[in-house]
């Protein structure tokens, strides 16, 4: 019987994977986006398993608090950023935003 | 009690199964706007299963902040950011094979660390953690908790500088 810690940690695993995957290869700064969030996600459950099955104190949930307060400030900025990106760029295509000076 | 158990296992295979399927998708999708609802039911089922960490806090303000506030940024994102008659906003990828070289040597490290690593796991018996949680943001925690509200308020700032027009800017 496989039990609820090993699963946990493995759905963070694959959270984390499939988020640098979305990284690295999408093209659409959104989408980047998005597998930045899935590796917070990942991160932050990470945390609040091993918060519960290791340590068997609540630090780890506290920890998790902070990344979901960064996870909303970075979205914020990112997004505000990715607006003046498609404003200058008519693109929001991460690999053509290549100058400093549009 | 046998019966609780099964459907406790369930729910818990039912949300880990929804949670990975729906992170492919987001992955995967070839419309931004699919992978933007498909993260949906990613932040839903993680929320489901620090339900089952007895994170009941963290739950509830994943649905709160994820579901309703970053994941509706996203996807005025996705709006924001398309040629909006173009509808079909397409979904281009670069470097894929490339990209699967540090991903798969992540993912081998990751199993091999999972697998290997000598755990020593407790269980403590589920109980609501809100009380217990909030008294540590005011204890241990309370200088990140202050500088988080900081933080959030110069994102707050930054973020409605950052995407006025430019044209109001040279007149400043």
């Amino acid at each position: 019987m496989i039990d609820q810690f090993h699963v946990l940690l493995g759905v963070s695993a694959i959270l984390f994977i499939l988020g640098l995957l979305a990284v690295m290869t999408r093209r659409n700064a959104v989408s980047v986006l998005m597998g930045v969030e899935l590796i917070l996600n990942s991160a932050a459950l990470n945390f609040v398993t091993f918060s519960r099955h290791t340590a068997g104190n609540l630090l780890g949930q506290g920890a998790a608090v902070f990344i979901i307060i960064l996870a909303a400030a970075e979205a914020a900025v990112a997004l505000a950023i990715f607006l003046n990106i498609f404003r200058t760029f008519s693109s929001a295509n991460v690999d053509q935003v290549d100058q400093l000076r549009g | 009690m046998d019966l609780l158990h099964l459907l406790n296992q369930g729910l818990f295979w039912f949300f880990v199964v929804m949670t990975v399927v729906s992170a492919i998708v987001v992955v995967f999708s070839q419309r931004v706007i699919y992978s933007a609802f498909a993260l949906l039911f990613t932040f839903f089922g993680v929320a489901a299963l620090y339900l089952f960490l007895a994170a009941d806090f963290l739950a509830a303000s994943q649905v709160l902040i994820y579901v309703g506030g970053i994941l509706t940024l996203i996807i005025f994102g996705v709006f924001l950011t398309a040629k909006i008659y173009t509808m079909d906003i397409p979904q281009q990828t670069h470097q894929r094979y490339l990209a699967l070289l540090p991903v798969v040597a992540m993912l081998g490290l990751l199993t091999y660390g999972l697998f290997t690593a000598d755990w020593k796991t407790v269980t403590p018996a589920a109980e609501p953690t809100t009380k217990d949680l909030g008294q540590l943001l005011l204890t241990t925690y309370l200088v990140p908790f202050e500088v988080a509200s900081v933080l959030l308020l110069a994102a707050l700032i930054g973020a409605v500088r950052l995407a006025r027009p430019m044209q109001e800017e040279d007149r400043d």
